[in-house]
């Protein structure tokens, strides 16, 4: 593998400005795979490379020890599809240790890494500033603390997980990302 | 005194709190929870606006949202510029506050002096169906005379025509039960639905305070005490529970499937001084498991000879003013009525100090216990009376009544002088938002009246709404509706009334103008006249003579309107049915539709990575479905032509570098995506080499060209698939269509990676020598790297796939880099190039680039109706496998007719003739007018590289005409063309073919 020599860029947007008591935030970048497998073909593991597979549907289960390289996070989005979450620089690593995980099994694994960006919406108020937007129930009850589903904001298709009871990520197409972004912070403007 | 009409103690207004408001430039004042409408009243004024088609002087009919007549234009922000008004506001539900600028509307010079009220006296002449009958002919003054003179006369209040500087704002919400209505039945819902603490519940209600009807009551009592101590403890209960939410001033004003019902919330025009940036309304989209509607009813006017005079006011109308708002609509009062409840009003204008009479059409036999509470009171009651008129003009001074004889005719009149009028003819069931849920109506011939009846969605109804008036019984269907069963006990109500449409009258009915919708001026004899000429069923009726179908969807004027036509035809009202109620109940402005989906964020605007390199490199931007991509890079002094002749010919010179990512990506894999691929595209797949590409064309079912693009084969199990840049979301879907539909069978799995990647394009015979530099693990050279094949490898350090694939015939490659590093390998590549010439081209230059080599761009020479052999494409179709989608429509026998038509070039006789695109083929000019259209241009480009205009058309049977000469529509007329081949420039050297 040849050293990166060019600079990576995220899409060009404005520093982020909120008034409001709910902050919006442009996470880093992230590793991000597109992992689809038939739960038969699963054979009755639950476990693919530390990435616990075991959740429901909406559901996200994170794994392993501290914030950074280590941890696994797997989004369960569809009864055949995940949004395994890595380190920005263990995408190849994880992508061979699946394969070989999987050996044999059909399954797809793509890298999308660089096609999403993901914003953090945190503090009081979080979850009516996205559902302006977005139409889902965003109770304790309906969407507890561990939720991940694939939804809409405004116009946009998004990604939602919610980290804590006043703790969401937005995570959308990189083009959508300005789009994403000013709905989040218009609606941020006097939420209730 | 300013408030002449002011009662010096009670109502709900905060004496300590004096305001100010601009009605037509002249000062009203009041206090805070006054209405416009209350503060008219309290200034001793009725008279409002001029009326829709006659010009009528209009005072103010109810004290709700079903007001008719008193419309405003309000400029809620006079004082911070211009955009803040807007028309048609009903001055009975405008809360006064300082700074508002409200006028009165239609009228000209003034509200006093209108040159319009002329209309009034030819009134002869605007019968209903009035446009229908005489603007007929002749046909040519159509457009330049009637419809400009209509559109001038017609119409209610002005349109904003500034920009709207407020915010409006958009939430989604959930619960367990909508309340809709903060009436007694509304409360007693929300607090047995709220009981367990668990239930979400949310209670809207349209007005500024919760009470409904209650707030207009000072007389009945609920456990003992005054209704509004229960109503004042019933809120701080709900209040103090987690599980509910309470919106006032939030119309529900739309009910559609699945309980998704929509409500506005007027979130700050209340507020005198908002904090800059808060929203103006809110747009509530509601998804509830239960919705209980407590929507109350509506009184009805009665129809008698001008009936819309100011003063004359619907009963309870006249109730709530004086008890709510403390004024006196007047000081000398006669109550019309043919319903039980407006003795209440009565009973309480006489205590507030005003004089009374009343009239009522029923019987001392049909009247109940309200007869005997009036009398003792001292009020003089007429039973068996009719109104035959109002006097008075401005404001009505007299009402003209008359007994009714034993056999229906009209005896001995009498006139009753007075200021104000108040009348009811009954009550309607607002089932509007139980209509719009698409449950079914079911007429009630005791109560007069449409009810709820088979609920479509889970739904049910609760109090005057489904027709229950009695105080105690709305409380306890409340509670019912609720979930509950207690309810507290309270004093009974003055209820029943005697269905009356017209009031009888000795008069020339065809000379009268009695009102049935007072906001389209729409009288009884109008109404006559439809059934008279033929239009029986109430939906053509309403259609002919706009009864009902003003900004107030007739609220006041249905049941009237309805009961009428059933009359005169002499039918059951069920028989001649109740109009639709569709959204909005009430109207809803434009801004709290739209919400945040305003300038940037009307729609996504998707850029791609380099878009910031190309804005600052001057390019010139044009949309492609969301995404905005740059059409050509002007240098200084050059226009679109000069610079893609520039561009164009730096690619077949030298290189060019594009921007090629908004090109629609998928990756294929599994261990079927061979097969899946087969199945998907016309053409063979499962014999592609890895490393291999080639191009795919994608039919519909139908067997039209759906998409097409470059496919490269990574692995065995794995397809990088390219797609048209707006084809992009509908080919996914498409292929994910069959994928789990038809073969769920197939083990492959779809991933859009269209963002994943940016893709520069370098074509030329120059490419490979920018590219060569920042590759060190892939041989470039044609042997080992020919044209129509894929590697991976690093360029400039970075991941790529690249291929070597062309759309303008030259030498090309198409670096694939992950997204974040697109702009900078642009950057190196463009900068390395610049010893080679290179020249950033836009997509019209890439249009020309590969028109003049004949590649077709699905969109522009397809529209959903050209099949691949019109497109010369025939070889692209196998015939040797067994199906793919579109396979069995291909032998449809007007897929195989002779005479399709074919792609084929056309060449101006004159070279420098650019055509226009969408231009009409035609074989003889000279034929008559309609002409035979043999074909149209569905590409057309001055072409630098051919030195001549080149456009391509689709030509029947053009394939057999090459040579021949056709004519083409001009915007002047015809020019001439030849037909050629689509093929108009030869590749010289190193072609992507070689």
């Amino acid at each position: 593998m040849l050293e990166v020599n060019v600079a990576r860029r995220a899409p060009a947007l404005s520093p982020v400005v909120s008034q409001a008591s709910v902050a919006i935030a442009q996470s880093a970048p992230q590793g991000r795979l597109a992992f689809r497998i038939r739960p038969a073909a699963l054979a009755g593991r639950s476990d693919i490379d530390g990435f616990d597979l075991t959740g429901p549907i909406n559901s996200r289960i994170s794994a392993g020890e501290g914030d950074g390289a280590g941890r696994r996070t797997a989004l369960r989005l569809g009864p055949d599809e995940w949004l395994l979450l890595v380190g920005a620089d263990e995408v190849d690593e994880r992508s061979e240790a699946i394969g070989a995980a999987l050996s044999g099994a059909a399954f797809s694994l793509v890298d999308v890494s660089h096609r999403d960006v993901t914003f953090e919406v945190t503090g009081e108020g979080a979850d009516v500033v996205i559902n302006a937007g977005c139409p889902i129930d965003l109770s304790a009850k309906a969407f507890p603390v561990g939720s991940a589903t694939r939804t809409l904001l405004g116009k946009a298709e998004i990604v939602l997980q919610r980290l804590g009871p006043d703790s969401f990520t937005v995570t959308s197409w990189r083009s959508f990302a300005p789009y994403v972004r000013g709905f989040l912070i218009e609606a941020a403007r006097h939420p209730h | 005194m300013s408030q002449p009409f002011r009662l010096s103690s009670g109502g709900r207004i905060d004496r300590t709190r004096p305001l100010s408001v601009s009605f037509d430039g002249r000062k009203l004042e009041g206090f805070a929870g006054d209405t416009i409408a209350s503060m008219l009243i309290a200034s001793g004024e009725h008279l409002a606006g001029r009326s829709f088609k006659y010009h009528r002087p209009r005072g103010i009919l109810s004290h709700g949202s079903d007001e008719p007549s008193a419309l405003l234009s309000v400029d809620w922000r006079a004082d911070r510029g211009p955009g803040y008004r807007d028309p048609n506001n009903r001055a009975s539900v405008v809360e006064a506050r300082d700074g508002l600028v409200v006028k009165s509307q239609n009228r000209w010079p003034s509200l006093e002096t209108d040159i319009g009220a002329v209309n009034d006296l030819l009134s002869p002449v605007f019968v209903a169906g009035f446009y229908y009958k005489t603007f007929m002919w002749p046909r040519k003054f159509w457009d330049r005379v009637y419809e400009p003179v209509i559109r001038r006369a017609a119409g209610l209040g002005e349109a904003p025509e500034t920009r709207d500087p407020d915010r409006y704002s958009n939430r989604h919400a959930h619960c367990d039960v909508l309340v809709v209505g903060a009436g007694p039945a509304g409360l007693a819902a929300a607090l047995a639905a709220s009981a367990d603490g668990e239930k979400r519940v949310i209670l809207a209600d349209e007005g500024a305070e919760p009470g409904g009807a209650l707030l207009n009551d000072v007389t009945s009592t609920i456990d003992g005490r005054p209704a509004m101590e229960w109503v004042a403890e019933t809120i701080a209960t709900l209040d103090a529970r987690e599980n509910v939410v309470l919106l006032p001033r939030t119309t529900a004003f739309g009910y559609y499937n699945h309980n998704h019902v929509c409500l506005v919330e007027r979130v700050s025009d209340h507020i005198a001084d908002a904090p800059e940036g808060i929203a103006r309304e809110r747009l509530w989209q509601v998804r509830a498991g239960d919705v209980v509607l407590a929507t109350g009813s509506h009184e009805r006017p009665l129809v008698f000879e001008n009936n819309d005079r100011p003063g004359i006011m619907l009963a309870e109308s006249v109730r709530a003013y004086i008890n709510r708002w403390a004024v006196l609509p007047g000081r000398e009062l006669v109550v019309a009525t043919a319903s039980a409840s407006a003795y209440r009003t009565a009973l309480d204008a006489k205590a507030a100090g005003m004089r009374v009479a009343i009239v009522d059409l029923r019987l001392d036999a049909d009247c109940g216990p309200e007869l005997a509470a009036a009398r003792e009171a001292g009020i003089v009651v007429r039973t068996g009376h009719t109104v035959i008129r109002a006097l008075g003009r401005k404001r009505v001074d007299g009402l003209v009544v008359a007994r009714i004889g034993t056999d229906g005719s009209v005896g001995e009149k009498a006139t009753l002088a007075c200021d104000c009028v108040a009348m009811s003819g009954g009550w309607t069931p607002s089932v509007h938002l139980f209509s719009q849920s698409r449950g079914k109506l079911v007429f009630d011939v005791e109560r007069d009246a449409f009810l709820p009846g088979t609920a479509a969605q889970a739904t049910r109804s609760a109090g005057a709404c489904r027709g229950v008036y009695d105080l105690a019984a709305v409380i306890a269907d409340g509670a019912q509706a609720g979930g509950g069963s207690a309810a507290p006990q309270a004093s009974a109500t003055f209820t029943g009334f005697q269905p009356v449409r017209v009031l009888p009258t000795d008069a020339d009915p065809s000379r009268v103008k009695a009102f049935v919708d007072f906001q389209n001026d729409v009288t009884a004899k109008d109404i006559k006249l439809a059934v008279r000429e033929g239009f029986e069923s109430i939906e053509h009726v309403k259609r002919y003579t706009t009864t009902g179908m003003a900004t107030d969807q007739g609220k006041t004027s249905n049941m009237n309107a309805l009961g009428l036509v059933a009359g005169i035809l002499d039918r059951p009202l069920p028989a001649v049915g109740t109009t639709t109620f569709r959204p909005p109940y009430t109207p809803v402005s434009f801004g709290a539709l739209i919400g945040p989906a305003r300038d940037e964020l009307f729609d996504p605007v998707r850029k791609t990575p380099i878009d910031g390199w190309a804005e600052k490199h001057g390019a010139v931007f044009e949309p492609v479905a969301l995404w905005r991509r740059a059409k050509y890079f002007p240098r200084a002094g050059e226009d679109m032509a000069a610079a893609v002749a520039r561009e164009t010919k730096a690619v077949r010179t030298n290189v060019g570098i594009f921007d090629a990512s908004t090109l629609g990506k998928i990756e294929v894999v599994g261990p079927d995506a061979a097969e899946f691929m087969n199945r998907i595209y016309t053409n063979a797949w499962l014999k592609l080499k890895v490393g291999g590409c080639r191009y795919g064309l994608m039919l519909r079912e139908d067997g039209f060209v759906y998409d097409d693009g470059v496919v490269a084969r990574l692995a065995e199990d794995r397809f990088h698939v390219t797609t048209t840049t707006g084809g992009a979301p509908r080919v996914l879907r498409h292929m994910e269509d069959y994928l789990q539909t038809e073969w769920p069978d197939l083990d492959v799995f779809l991933t859009s990676i269209t963002e994943q990647w940016a893709v520069i394009a370098l074509q030329g015979p120059k490419a490979r020598q920018v590219l060569e530099p920042f590759v060190s693990d892939i041989d470039l050279s044609e042997a080992a790297f020919p044209h129509m094949t894929v590697k991976t490898g690093y360029v400039c350090g970075v991941p790529c796939r690249l291929f070597r694939v062309s759309f303008t015939g030259e030498l090309g490659f198409e670096v694939n880099v992950p997204a974040d590093y697109g702009e900078a390998v642009w950057k190196t590549l463009f900068e390395a190039g610049g010893r080679h010439g290179i020249t950033p081209y836009g997509t019209e230059a890439m249009h020309v680039l590969r028109a003049e080599v004949g590649y077709v761009v699905v969109g522009q020479e397809t529209d959903g109706t050209v099949t691949a052999d019109d497109l010369g494409l025939s070889g692209l179709v196998s015939k040797a496998k067994a199906d793919f989608v579109g396979k069995r429509s291909l032998a449809r026998p007007d897929m195989v007719a002779a005479g399709r038509r074919q792609l084929v070039g056309l060449l101006t006789k004159d070279p420098s003739e650019v055509l226009d695109e969408g231009a009409q083929v035609v074989d003889d000019p000279g034929q008559p007018i309609p002409m035979k259209m043999v074909g149209h241009v569905t590409s057309s480009y001055r072409s630098e590289n051919c030195g001549r205009s080149i456009a391509m058309a689709l030509i029947e049977a053009g394939r057999e005409r090459l040579g021949e000469t056709v004519f083409v529509t001009t915007p002047g007329g015809f020019t001439e063309a030849v037909i050629s081949k689509a093929v108009f420039y030869e590749v010289k050297g190193e072609t992507a073919d070689a």
